[in-house]
């Protein structure tokens, strides 16, 4: 192979300056939502982007490098988008760099067993930029389907290069770049010209001299003059930011635009109907050529997916089986995880043991060995024999199902729900990111078009518990609601039950809050919405193990980590620093200890949560630090000795109840905050978010403290 | 025969018609537009959801999912 891949900065915002840094040619990459172009993309710059199989994945656009016969080309990855009309963020955002920006080349990715939607959105961008070369990907899937393009054919009616890809198995890719460096280093190849109506040609020719004479050659005065016919306001902005250019000022372009107005109305073209005429062109011109390339040899080609959506998202089978899916994948989990959290606890604190050796032989001050040891040793240690396991079966799990096409389905099950609430189906699939990383899912809310939507389920993600709190919630439900907790199929079943019954509260109160913040603070009627409920696909075991596994689990405990060793190191000097007759650990601990009562926890465990606002992961290895420091206990070995620790300090099933609600409802972390207010642009919004869960949270603890009190379960 | 202006949200699943007027104005009627959705754009119903709503339309080869309150503002004739 000619090329090269080089590692460029992971999930990066794609920011002009940043692009501006490197050298080397722009190329941009467009197309649909769910035409695998971001697997192009990982293939050609072999930056780990996730992909999954639902529309909108790419929220952000994202670039990396790939080299090529020596030549270095900055490939970025725009938001997919159905056309470039700027209805959207996204479709502005690819717009305008296509637009303003003038890529070297342009690689339109393609969906070959639905191309002649796609198309629509190819011809946008040849009348947006002459050099475009069209990647029709997912070959093997209409190969399979049966359906057959004629490359050759689609290349010679659009005036464009066309390759033909499998990009999931990385053919085609070496074809792709020497077109790219054909095209990238060639004169403007002789593309398709869109022609409209007539009345619209007349009206264009009027406008588009004057934008010449103002502008230049450089910019697409043809493309521009269409715009502003049909009266695109953001349009307008952004001329204005981009190129300087006040279209308001210019009275002369006024003045033509009336006349061109005016030329249009004569002809029964109006300001409501022009963009119809405009669209309806594009798609009767897709629509031709697709007739002369496009072979169909099965008359139900999608007879397949139709039978699997059938039980999938049936009246009667749907929701139970996206239920019973859900418990599958915990119960997979927490079964699987059991064993391996052991295996891994007790090497570690084998290692740990080593560590305290050779710091006595080295005759290291106790301090030392304290703090690093004892300290920020022993609290990653734990932080990772209770999350590595989980994560590493979750993690592949749920990205099997994501990669077979299921999680689209979850929003259309879900959607009339989300439609009670006034928000919409696509909240499900931020949702579904929230699973992983909440900073993530406020992040992914921007596949929701209506702003008042996106808010909503941005503020109530945190309400879909993470994997980093998974685990905590996993160990006490095991430790407390399971009889048995070691092993055995009741006792996971058990656990798998009520951790189910946990999400699905979450989701309950998601649905609750939502519906509470649009009859107040968001008001509003749900959007229109449309969905893509694309092919299901045989997802790719290995790949998406191998890939999960490195991209999310050890990103995931890495961040986890990297927030543990020195929350370690702190809690271990609360711990050893005695203030009067207790140590400052205890002294906060038990500071805290009548709020934490009221609500059914103790003074260490909303301390612990407190300290855990940097990482949920780190919660219940600071807990039993605590309850260590002021205990005779010096190792914990397995969840048995973990129990008795807890049950020592007071702990009942009301506690763990109550921890387990807390850990479910509770401020979000850090990193999650950070995001709303990077998202939402506004700290008022933020602290909604913020203290959002947090009062729900406080609240239902309060409650089912007090009921256990009534009933004189609880002190 | 040929019957006029079903609206969209009540073709029956497997049911094809064509589209004869979409009367939305919002920006749905856009979207549905870069759907390829147009008059005389051949539409079938693929799935409805469990609650009845959204339901799943085969369009253009694409299977896109609509609330009724949207779909019910595209006129199909049956044929």
């Amino acid at each position: 192979m000619g090329w090269k891949r080089r590692r460029k900065s992971k999930h990066k915002q794609c920011e002009e300056r940043d692009i501006d840094k490197e050298s080397g040619k722009i190329i941009a990459l467009a197309g649909n939502p769910n035409v695998g172009k971001s697997t192009v993309f990982n293939a050609l710059t072999g930056l780990n982007q996730h992909t999954g199989n639902w529309t909108g994945k790419t929220v952000d656009s994202a670039y990396g490098i790939c080299d090529f016969h020596g030549e270095n080309y900055i490939m970025v990855d725009l938001p997919g988008t159905y056309s470039l009309m700027a209805h959207s963020a996204e479709e502005e955002v690819a717009r305008n760099f296509i637009c303003f920006r003038h890529p070297d080349a342009t690689i339109v990715v393609c969906d070959a067993t639905c191309l002649e939607r796609n198309l629509n959105l190819v011809l946008q961008t040849i009348e947006l930029t002459k050099r475009v070369v069209v990647c029709v990907n997912l070959l093997d899937e209409a190969k399979k389907k049966q359906i057959c393009v004629d490359l050759e054919k689609l290349s010679k009616e659009l005036g464009v290069p066309v390759i033909g890809t499998t990009a999931r198995s990385k053919k085609g890719l070496d074809d792709l770049l020497a077109t790219v460096e054909a095209l990238a280093r060639d004169p403007e190849p002789n593309a398709l010209k869109i022609k409209y109506i007539p009345p619209i040609e007349e009206a264009v020719s009027m406008v588009e001299p004057h934008l010449t004479e103002k502008l230049g050659k450089e910019w697409n005065c043809r493309w521009i003059a269409i715009r502003l016919l049909e009266g695109n306001t953001s349009m307008i902005e952004d001329l204005n930011r981009y190129i300087g250019y006040d279209v308001q000022q210019d009275h002369v372009l006024a003045d033509i635009l009336e006349e061109a107005k005016k030329y249009l109305n004569r002809c029964d073209i109006t300001e409501d109907n022009i963009k119809d005429k405009i669209v309806a062109c594009l798609v009767i011109t897709a629509e031709g050529i697709c007739a002369n390339v496009v072979s169909y040899n099965k008359v139900n080609c999608h007879s397949k997916d139709r039978k699997i959506d059938k039980y999938l998202t049936n009246r009667w089978t749907g929701i139970p089986i996206m239920i019973a899916l859900l418990a599958l994948i915990f119960w997979i989990t927490i079964s699987g995880a059991n064993y391996p959290s052991q295996i891994l606890s007790e090497g570690l604190f084998w290692v740990q043991d080593r560590l305290t050796d050779f710091f006595m032989w080295m005759h290291a001050p106790e301090w030392l060995h304290g703090a690093l040891v004892l300290g920020v040793y022993r609290v990653l240690a734990w932080v990772i024999s209770v999350m590595l396991p989980p994560m590493a079966i979750f993690f592949p799990l749920f990205t099997l199902l994501e990669d077979f096409g299921y999680l689209p389905r979850v929003a259309f099950n879900l959607d009339h729900y989300f439609k009670k609430a006034n928000t919409c189906g696509k909240q499900a699939l931020t949702m579904c990111m929230g699973f992983g990383c909440n900073a993530a899912g406020v992040v992914g809310c921007r596949i929701i078009d209506s702003p008042r939507e996106r808010m909503i389920a941005m503020l109530t993600n945190n309400f879909v518990p993470c994997n980093g709190r998974f685990p905590t919630m996993i160990s006490i439900i095991s430790m407390f609601f399971v009889g048995n907790i070691a092993t055995g199929f009741t006792g996971s079943l058990l656990s798998t039950l009520m951790l189910t019954g946990v999400i699905i509260l979450g989701v309950i109160l998601t649905f609750a809050m939502s519906k509470l913040l649009s009859k107040t603070v968001l008001k509003g009627v749900p959007s229109s919405f449309t969905l893509e409920l694309p092919p299901y696909r045989r997802p790719q075991i290995g790949k998406v193990i191998v890939r999960s596994l490195l991209d999310r689990t050890i990103f995931v405990l890495g961040r986890a980590a990297v927030v543990a060793a020195p929350a370690g190191l702190i809690i271990w000097i609360l711990a050893n620093i005695t203030a009067g007759d207790a140590t400052l650990l205890a002294h906060c601990a038990s500071f805290l200890d009548p709020f934490g009562k009221l609500f059914g926890l103790d003074g260490t465990i909303l301390f612990a949560f407190i300290l855990g606002f940097p990482a949920n992961e780190i919660v219940i290895p600071i807990m039993i630090m605590t309850y260590m420091s002021t205990g005779t206990l010096t190792e914990i070995s397995d969840l048995t000795v973990l129990r008795e620790l807890l049950v020592a300090n007071n702990w009942t099933w009301i506690t763990a109840l109550c921890v387990i609600v807390f850990s479910l409802v509770h401020w979000p972390c850090s990193t999650t905050c950070l995001s709303i207010r990077k998202e939402t642009k506004s700290w008022k919004w933020t602290a909604v978010g913020f203290l959002l869960p947090t009062v729900t949270g406080f609240g239902l603890c309060f409650i089912i403290a007090t009921f256990a009190r009534m009933f004189g379960w609880l002190a | 025969m040929e019957k006029q202006n079903i609206p969209l949200n009540e073709l029956k699943v497997g049911q094809c018609g064509t589209v004869s007027q979409l009367l939305s104005d919002t920006s749905m009627r856009r979207r549905l537009q870069d759907m390829g959705l147009i008059e005389g754009t051949k539409v079938e119903c693929v799935q409805k959801s469990p609650s009845g709503d959204p339901i799943a339309f085969l369009i253009r080869g694409a299977v896109i999912a609509l609330r009724s309150e949207d779909s019910s503002s595209v006129l199909m004739s049956l044929s």
